[in-house]
């Protein structure tokens, strides 16, 4: 499917609110990227901070936010999340963390098991170690000008399934994948102050 | 991708990070053994140290970056991210701690500073920096040298919460005194607290300093952890704390989720159940002043 269509202000479906997962991580600066995508798309949809498993089947999409990845999937377990969020049929919108919880497996890595929400395979921490952090304009399919992504401590994919949309590949692996109602990316579009992942999402990936 | 358009440790890289780190805990470990079970229980970064800070206070004499054998094990040992202690001023042990690939480098009062006059001119660095502060002025002082994390000082070693409750309150009520101040206002309010005026107002307008904002120095229990959080920090340092209680793993997976429940007492009730003594406490108003942490740095 084209990146963008221009459909800009197409009604989303459904009626539930787009929740961050609030466990650990970049959670506030998410909440505001979403509010002011939503602003500008003229959508009228809330934006909330989620921590417990039954807040999840009502919401629209829910967004897994960066941070760490062992931290926030053990508080994925811990607070008895993990099957709802396999089974949540609404959008999911992971950067960075996210990417690493949504995956199917991960590589060299057995400190925890992923969510499998994605058909990927994702290295952790790929580029090294955070010195190794940088921040570049990245071209993403259909996207014109380029983002400006931001890579802290990033994951990239080094497997895609059949079904899954690669939208953006550097060097080191995959950055950015589309896969039904899901969008996954390596990098941090909520602190680029630049909302076109954020719209995108809610424009065309739900 | 461009490459040459690559650019590294900039600011909001180096922010990012910190900002990464925010709703965890940070533990400080003297072992491969022990980051492990920090990782295990869900910490969001370790501190890489040769000895935590209550027996670095119970030793004396000069307390000195870790040896960079131990930093390195340490790294090796777990897959979250690792930071080391640097004195203050100390630029070369930084540069040290850099080039040994840690991932944020604490400018400590915990060591013995090694400049009485400067701290580290943090932006020269690519790693990203954190430091101490009881004020305020401390903080802004701090960020303008290139501090990408502030924590709140407390006072190290003491399993004593209390220094780590009034510089919290401190910075807070000064940050709240600056409602309704107009520039010029903000300007001379800034001299007053020896901060730049620029990132006095930037904390003005969003009545939170500019970068994240952690507690340390004195937390020892999942209520004093939690007691942070509800003061408005985004996360806590978990020094002596943890592998100075009885059941260290126990403390530590109690301490990650007293902050992941932080405003639910029940739950911060339940991880508190059965855990054993926690370390060994300081009466603060009983430690001669030239044992005072807190006063290092400026």
């Amino acid at each position: 499917m084209p990146f963008h269509q221009n459909r800009c202000c197409r009604p989303v479906a459904g009626n539930g609110p787009i929740g961050v997962l609030a466990l650990q991580g970049n959670v506030s600066e998410h909440i505001e990227a979403f509010e002011s995508a939503v602003n500008n798309l003229g959508l009228g949809i809330p934006v909330i901070p989620v921590k417990r498993a039954d807040e999840i089947p009502g919401l629209l999409a829910l967004a897994i936010p960066g941070g760490e990845s062992t931290t926030i999937m053990r508080l994925i377990d811990q607070n008895g999340m993990r099957e709802t969020i396999q089974t949540f049929p609404g959008g999911i919108f992971a950067t960075c963390a996210g990417m690493v919880i949504a995956a199917r497996e991960l590589t060299g890595e057995t400190r925890f098991t992923p969510l499998d929400l994605v058909d990927i395979t994702v290295n952790r921490n790929a580029f090294g170690r955070q010195r190794e952090s940088f921040e570049s304009d990245l071209a993403i399919e259909g996207m014109n000008p380029p983002f400006h992504a931001i890579f802290i401590r990033a994951p990239v994919i080094t497997r895609a399934g059949p079904d899954v949309c690669v939208l953006a590949t550097i060097k080191q692996g995959i950055v950015a994948v589309r896969s039904g109602k899901k969008l996954i990316l390596s990098f941090h579009p909520e602190i680029s102050n630049d909302l076109r992942m954020h719209q995108y999402f809610l424009t065309e990936v739900l | 991708m461009i490459l040459e358009d690559l650019r590294f440790g900039t600011e909001l890289i180096k922010r990012g990070f910190a900002s990464m780190q925010k709703g965890g805990v940070i533990m400080d470990v003297v072992s491969a053994d022990q980051a492990g079970i920090a990782e295990d229980a869900g910490a969001v970064a370790v501190m890489a140290l040769e000895r935590v800070p209550a027996d670095i206070r119970s030793a004396g004499g000069v307390a000195r970056m870790a040896d960079p054998k131990k930093i390195v094990e340490i790294m090796d040992a777990v897959s979250i991210p690792v930071m080391a202690k640097a004195r203050i001023g100390h630029f070369v042990e930084a540069q040290v701690l850099e080039s040994l690939g840690v991932d944020m480098i604490d400018e400590s009062e915990v060591l013995t500073p090694a400049d009485e006059e400067y701290h580290i001119d943090k932006t020269k660095f690519t790693v990203p920096f954190v430091c101490g502060a009881r004020n305020l002025g401390e903080a802004l002082r701090r960020i303008n040298e290139g501090a990408a994390m502030i924590r709140t000082k407390g006072e190290a070693g003491t399993g004593n919460v209390v220094e780590a409750v009034r510089h919290n309150r401190t910075i807070l009520s000064e940050i709240r005194r600056l409602k309704g101040m107009d520039d010029i206002e903000l300007v001379k309010r800034a001299r007053e607290l020896e901060a730049p005026a620029d990132l006095l107002i930037e904390t003005a307008q969003r009545q939170r300093i500019p970068v994240v904002n952690f507690s340390a120095g004195g937390i020892a229990t999942p209520s004093d952890a939690a007691l942070m959080m509800q003061l408005g920090s985004d996360g806590v340092f978990v020094g002596s704390g943890i592998f100075k209680s009885e059941q260290p793993e126990l403390m530590a997976k109690a301490i990650v989720e007293a902050v992941n429940h932080w405003n639910e007492p029940s739950v911060i009730a339940e991880v508190s159940k059965g855990l054993g003594d926690a370390m060994p406490g300081l009466d603060i108003h009983a430690l001669p002043p030239e044992q005072v942490l807190q006063t290092r740095g400026w």
